[in-house]
């Protein structure tokens, strides 16, 4: 059923572009992208407690610091995934166990941003911005444009990168043009009209841009920009779905991605994914809750990425991590949104996954301590994965800094002892083949940062 | 109607409607909304007692998800607030309401929230919106709504009573966040220590769910004991305490310049120049932080009347699309579901900085088509009616002469209407 996405139609040709990836109801215009590499990053936000997602059960500072945060051991009855003695994964993130056994799960601990600041907001932009304050673009949209010549040539800028999601994030704005992604939710116009709004809006500072980009994204070529009669697909005769209105829930508006849909190939494509049929009764599926929004995008980024002339950057967000109480009950569904999303990236990039790298950060830890209602604060050092088939993984990465007496951050919170932007360069320089130099752009003031060496299978 | 009244109807207000005579003196006509108390307006708006009890009620029959009797409030709760938006005769005031409300987010992320927001607005918000920003600030720290979605309804003092024979503690969750998003803000430059102190100060402040009377309850067993230091100032174990603090934090010169600049950019500019800035924290400090004055300065200044600085949130343009339209209100239409699709969810912000005020986090080119999609699908509800005249309704002479050239030149009814929505003049406030 895959192949259907890959079918590029002839209009496709006749728009000028290289090729049209189609995807539910959008249609994603890019042209060819001479770089086989991927890179994916995820955005934890609400900060993940690390100390929970890979617990360092052989420490013996850690049993008492929280008691009750501490799955079983390793061995028993919903015990923790055990990483060779002193680590152990939480039991919900079998799928990242296999991943880590099969050497393409590596995890950094005791990791964090250049700074110090316990607010999720402050944090998030400065996690996005690469710097240790809020900046008008962010690191990964740098990235892009500091990408070696040879990976960008001849390609419509706009193909590189995508963001996953009804926004771009921070971390993906900036100079360097990126599409954007996100399942439908309302029937659409005839083309003529989109010409017409489009008109109406060119001159715009901001609904200009941003409209021509959509359409863009959505498979318009520019020759309809240009108000060419040319279009994507024959016009069809919504009138009447749109006048039934769009009462749905807004779970139901995030991943519905099929209803309505006249493209038979496109329904066939999607009928391979359960996360989008529901076809997981046992689940629920795609409609029951949102439960399953995270592995529907992070399936729909794998399915844009594997495309040879697909892009080769995205970034996905997933959120829910901020757990101040009750955590064991809280975090077991993030997690496992997060396992099964991993899994299912692996699953749609198929062959691409070995050319991927896929970084989860967030943006900061939580205390080492349960505080009073059995969750935690906010804290500082955590947890980032870096997955994928040209990882060199089956290990933890951790220069340790331990939870005993005074070893503590500001007797609080797991000390960092590795820097994120070390993690990020490391990805940068030896996968997508970025020169040292233009980290001084990408992460400002971040020149004392060593890359961490070897995350990266040498192919 | 002249350019100020267009433009008074669509910045201050909700957007025009033909369903009002035009103000003929726009200015006055906004302070009087300040002035006077607003309609008297019937709809379904239970008390935070109902919610507490719909909590209750669904803990007890284990009821989780759509079929809660929380989620039942919430629907009927929120469909009227947006339906009270569409339809209100004091559009400024109403603003005012929701950007408040915006400024305290309290969100469906904690699923019991849903039987309480709308409560929350009726309760803490909107009886606030011309007062005192302390009375407000204390109406809101008090509310149920608050006190669950930021946990410190089971934050407990480590050296309380409770917490001595249970060994619960802490939970920081709403001091941080009420001195970072509702106060302060970090400008001010405390600490974790000063974090850590509000905590201690807010212990006890809490929630009855399972016994009646339900409600806002101080629960001394689980107060920590003794003095704590803020900000460099003691303040005393107790209730009284807690209310003094909030009084402190409320009437801080950073909480006036953090609350200024909030408000300069809702009404002025995504960047409001700071000479701006500076005159509605003038009028915070030397009213002590009264709400109605520092509005009535935001007409005043002539920053705020040039037109289309704002581009309008999902929510905005919803409100104001219907009132362009003049939907008969009966049967209502999916609100929830429509901005849901548009990416604003109705009370659902991601976090307790609630939804972004500023056109780069609207503005990306997916969330734009979906404007452009639903203003197709609900301009097929123009019918037989003339949307040259609509135009002319809701947007005056801010409708520009290319707008309404594509207008007359459009095939139908309904793709004239969707023109008209998808303008960058409608799409700015």
């Amino acid at each position: 059923m895959r192949e259907a996405l890959l079918s590029l139609p002839r209009r496709a040709t006749l728009l000028g572009l290289t090729s049209l990836v189609s995807l539910g109801r959008t249609s994603l215009a890019v042209a060819a992208a001479p770089t086989d590499k991927r890179f994916v990053v995820v955005i934890l936000r609400g900060a993940m407690d690390g100390l929970s997602a890979v617990v360092p059960y052989g420490d013996p500072g850690l049993a008492a610091l929280r008691p009750e945060l501490m799955p079983p051991p390793p061995g028993q009855d919903k015990g923790l995934l055990d990483l060779g003695g002193k680590f152990g994964l939480h039991p919900a993130m079998t799928r990242s166990l296999a991943l880590y056994r099969a050497n393409e799960l590596a995890i950094v601990h005791a990791v964090a941003g250049n700074y110090r600041v316990r607010s999720h907001f402050e944090a998030q932009d400065n996690l996005e911005s690469g710097a240790d304050h809020r900046m008008t673009s962010g690191w990964l949209n740098r990235a892009v444009a500091a990408m070696p010549a040879s990976a960008k040539q001849g390609t419509d800028a706009s193909s590189c990168a995508i963001a996953i999601g009804a926004t771009v994030p921070l971390l993906l704005r900036g100079g360097q043009p990126v599409a954007n992604w996100a399942p439908h939710g309302f029937a659409e116009p005839q083309l003529s009209l989109y010409q017409a709004i489009l008109a109406l809006n060119e001159g715009d500072p901001i609904t200009g841009p941003a409209i021509t980009a959509g359409l863009r994204d959505r498979g318009f070529g520019d020759q309809v920009m240009g108000h060419d009669q040319a279009g994507r697909n024959p016009p069809s005769d919504r009138d009447q779905a749109m006048d039934r209105d769009m009462d749905m829930s807004s779970e139901e508006a995030r991943i519905r991605v099929t209803a309505g849909d006249q493209t038979r190939g496109r329904d066939q494509a999607m009928e391979a994914n359960p996360f989008r049929q529901g076809q997981d009764p046992a689940k629920g599926g795609a409609r029951n809750g949102g439960r399953f929004a995270f592995p529907a995008l992070a399936t729909a980024a794998g399915d844009l990425l594997r495309a040879p002339d697909g892009p080769r950057i995205a970034a996905l967000d997933l959120g829910g991590w901020d757990t101040h109480t009750a955590q064991n009950n809280r975090l077991t569904q993030p997690l496992t949104q997060l396992d099964t999303g991993l899994d299912a990236l692996k699953t749609a990039l198929g062959d691409a996954w070995r050319h991927t790298v896929v970084m989860v950060m967030t943006e900061f830890g939580r205390t080492a301590r349960m505080n009073g209602t059995k969750g935690t604060d906010h804290g500082t050092a955590t947890v980032s994965f870096v997955a994928g088939g040209a990882v060199s993984g089956g290990r933890v990465l951790a220069n340790w800094p331990g939870l005993g007496r005074g070893q503590l951050f500001e007797d609080r919170d797991l000390a960092p002892t590795t820097d994120l932007r070390s993690v990020a360069t490391g990805i940068l320089t030896a996968h997508l083949g970025l020169d040292q130099s233009a980290m001084a752009i990408v992460f400002p003031g971040s020149g004392p940062v060593q890359p961490t060496r070897g995350l990266v299978r040498s192919t | 109607m002249d350019l100020q009244t267009a433009h008074a109807l669509v910045r201050f207000g909700m957007g025009a409607s033909g369903a009002e005579t035009p103000p003929s003196n726009p200015s006055a006509w906004l302070l009087d909304q300040l002035r006077y108390p607003e309609p008297s307006w019937s709809g379904p708006f239970p008390s935070s007692t109902e919610g507490l009890a719909a909590i209750r009620e669904d803990r007890e029959n284990k009821t989780l998800g759509p079929q809660s009797r929380a989620r039942a409030l919430y629907r009927a709760q929120g469909e009227a607030a947006i339906t009270r938006g569409v339809a209100t005769k004091a559009p400024f005031r109403e603003r005012l309401v929701w950007f408040w409300t915006n400024h305290f987010t309290v969100s469906l992320r904690k699923p019991a929230c849903a039987a309480l927001v709308g409560s929350f607005v009726q309760e803490a918000i909107r009886p606030h919106v011309t007062g005192r920003f302390q009375d407000m600030l204390l109406a809101v720290m008090r509310h149920p709504a608050m006190l669950m979605y930021l946990d410190n309804a089971v934050s407990v003092g480590p050296d309380s009573m409770a917490g001595m024979r249970s060994g619960r503690g802490l939970n920081e969750n709403l001091a941080r966040e009420c001195m970072e998003l509702h106060t302060v803000s970090p400008a001010s430059g405390y600490t974790q220590a000063d974090v850590t102190s509000f905590a201690r100060i807010l212990t006890g402040w809490s929630v009855e769910v399972k016994n009646d009377p339900q409600g806002f309850v101080f629960r001394p067993r689980a107060h920590e004991p003794g003095e704590q230091t803020l900000m460099g100032h003691r303040f005393p174990d107790g209730e009284e305490g807690g209310i003094a603090a909030l009084r402190f934090l409320a009437n801080n010169p950073s909480t006036h310049r953090f609350l200024a600049a909030k408000l300069a950019c809702h009404f002025i500019s995504d960047n409001p120049p700071p000479t701006v800035i500076r005159r509605v924290e003038g009028v915070l400090r030397d009213t002590g932080g009264d709400l109605g004055t520092a509005s009535a300065c935001l007409v005043g200044l002539a920053e705020a009347w040039a037109p289309g600085t704002k581009l309008r949130t999902p929510l905005d343009l919803v409100v104001a699309s219907f009132r362009a339209l003049q939907v008969p209100p009966d049967p209502a239409p999916p609100f929830l579901g429509i901005l849901g699709g548009l990416g604003q969810p109705l009370w659902t912000a991601p976090a307790p900085n609630g939804w972004p005020d500023v056109a780069a986090d609207w503005s990306g080119p997916e969330a734009m088509m979906r404007r452009v999609d639903w203003a197709y699908a609900v301009s097929g509800r123009i019918g037989d009616r003339d949307p040259a005249v609509l135009a002319d309704t809701c947007l005056g002479p801010l409708c520009r002469p290319a707008t309404q050239d594509a207008m007359a030149h459009a095939g139908s009814r309904r793709e004239a209407m969707t023109l008209l929505l998808t303008s960058p003049e409608f799409q700015r406030r």
